[in-house]
Formats: structure tokens, C-alpha cells, sequence
């Protein structure tokens, strides 16, 4: 029998997906009957998705126009190079 | 797991070839197109805005000076992130010159996760906040991990680089990024439920 510290250990491959079927099927049996991994497994996956679906913030204007003159003074640099 | 789709990865790799040959419009492209996430990235692992902006701009510079050196096996993608990554954690060290920055701790026992509280979440708990305060309470989660869980973290589930490409770019064992991405994750959850947690739900302890 699965305990909630085996659950724990494998839950990142168990969410990754990264598991062999035997042992996914394990888990998946463990958390279906255990209400406080299945709370861990639910807001665990929803904290990864919230964080995958950010996107970058745009940069700030200064810094974009500094980034682009140093790269295009490299650019010039390694012409005349 | 892959971030570019395919589609967009044969063009680029075109991009890249034609800024190899020194065509100065197609390394500006790839700069405009990266530049958004590496900034997000350095920012994540330096923690610092000043810092963040030298890393950027490293980052490219240096990209630029080793085109020739991008052997095109990975994406370019993966490439830039390791040079950022280097950068940053260069510029960590610098700043915190104590050893709590060191990518190299010795082994976790996992102590840490015998405890947790656990409450469940509302069912859209993001909308009870702004974009604005989400951000901020996403950020500021991120921030409190260690370094060496936050650069994993960073890595894999907000750059969505693989476990082999974040080992690789960190310089670190594949079984490490997966121990230390597993407890990131873990005290992001614990975090998080602060905010997003159903009230009227009792929090009780769990293990």
C-alpha cells in the first residue's frame, strides 16, 4: 500500500507525467481515496498552470532602447572589425 | 516539452543562420523576440533591476560575439536562456557574496515536506484579484524561495525549459532539478493557498 509520503515523493514525475504506468496507476488509486493528497495534487497542479500562463510583462521603454543601442553598436563594432 | 512550435522553429532556424552570416536585421529579430523573457528571467534570478538590465543586455551582446560558436543542436531558445542564466547567477553571487547562493547544497532530506497545512482552493481564485495584485503575489512567492529552488522553478515551469535543458543550463544533475523543482513547487502551493484558499474551510495540518 501506497502512504501520502510515497505519494509526495513521486508527485513532481506524477504530474510531469514522466512515470511508468504501474506506478502512475498506484498514485492515481492513492489520491482518489485520500482526500488531503488529492487537495495537494489539485493546488499543486493549479499553482504550475497559473505560472505557465503568465505572460512576460512588456519591458520598460529606457531599458529596450538601451539594449537595442548597445546591440547595434556591436553590430557596427564587428563590421569595421 | 517544447515552448516554440514547430512551425516557428523551422523559421528561426533560417533567422539564426542568416544572422550567423551576419545579417544584423535577423540577430535584431531574434534580440525582439527574446527579449521580454530574458529580462523576465534575469529579473527572477537577480532579483534586481539594475542587475536584470546588465543581464539582458549580456546576455545579447555576448550571443552576438558566439554566433559562431551555436552549433544549432539546441534551440536558440535554450542557448540564450544558458548564457542569461550564467550571467544572472554570476551577478547573484556577486551581490550576496555569502555562500546561501551556491547552486551546489549539499543533499535536501526532505524534511521540509513532512509538514504541510492544507485548505482547498476556490474554484477561479485568481479573479478575486487584479492582474496587477496577481502579479504581484506570483512574484513576490517566487522571490521567497532559495536561489537554488527558484532558478529550477524559473526554468522549468515559467521558461517551460525540460529537465534536461534546465540541468544542463544550471550545471546540476537531472535528479537535482527534479528534487528541487518538486519542494519549489510544494512551497509555491503552500503560498499561494494563503491567497486562494476557500474561506469557511478549516486549514489543518497533513502528515
Amino acid at each position: 500500500m501506497l502512504t501520502c509520503k510515497d505519494f509526495l515523493n513521486e508527485l513532481g514525475e506524477f504530474m510531469d507525467g514522466t512515470l511508468d504506468q504501474e506506478l502512475r496507476e498506484k498514485l492515481q488509486k492513492h489520491v482518489s481515496e485520500c482526500p488531503n493528497c488529492w487537495v495537494v495534487l489539485d493546488t499543486s497542479q493549479r499553482t504550475i498552470k497559473i505560472y505557465k500562463g503568465l505572460e512576460p510583462q512588456t519591458i520598460p521603454p529606457d531599458i529596450h532602447a538601451r539594449l537595442m543601442a548597445a546591440v547595434s553598436k556591436k553590430i557596427e563594432a564587428s563590421k569595421k572589425a | 516539452m517544447t515552448s516554440v512550435p514547430p512551425a516557428d522553429l523551422f523559421d528561426e532556424t533560417a533567422l539564426v543562420e542568416r544572422a550567423r552570416a551576419g545579417d544584423a536585421a535577423a540577430f535584431t529579430e531574434l534580440v525582439e523576440k527574446y527579449e521580454r523573457k530574458i529580462y523576465r528571467l534575469a529579473k527572477h534570478i537577480t532579483q534586481n533591476d539594475e542587475d536584470a538590465e546588465d543581464v539582458l543586455q549580456e546576455t545579447f551582446l555576448k550571443a552576438f560575439s558566439h554566433l559562431d560558436t551555436f552549433a544549432g543542436q539546441s534551440k536558440f531558445y535554450t542557448w540564450i536562456v544558458r548564457i542569461a542564466v550564467n550571467e544572472a547567477l554570476m551577478k547573484l553571487r556577486k551581490r550576496k557574496s555569502d555562500r546561501t547562493v551556491s547552486l551546489d547544497e549539499p543533499q535536501d532530506t526532505g524534511e521540509e515536506t513532512v509538514t504541510r497545512e492544507i485548505a482547498v482552493w476556490d474554484e477561479d481564485p485568481e479573479q478575486k484579484y487584479s492582474q496587477e495584485e496577481l502579479r504581484d503575489i506570483l512574484d513576490s512567492a517566487v522571490n521567497s524561495l532559495k536561489p537554488s529552488f527558484r532558478t529550477v522553478f524559473v526554468l522549468r515551469d515559467i521558461e517551460e525549459l525540460s529537465t534536461e535543458e534546465t540541468a544542463e543550463a544550471l550545471g546540476i544533475s537531472v535528479p537535482a532539478v527534479k528534487s528541487r523543482l518538486l519542494r519549489a513547487r510544494l512551497q509555491l502551493r503552500e503560498k499561494l493557498t494563503r491567497f486562494f484558499r476557500r474561506k469557511g474551510d478549516d486549514v489543518f495540518a497533513y502528515m
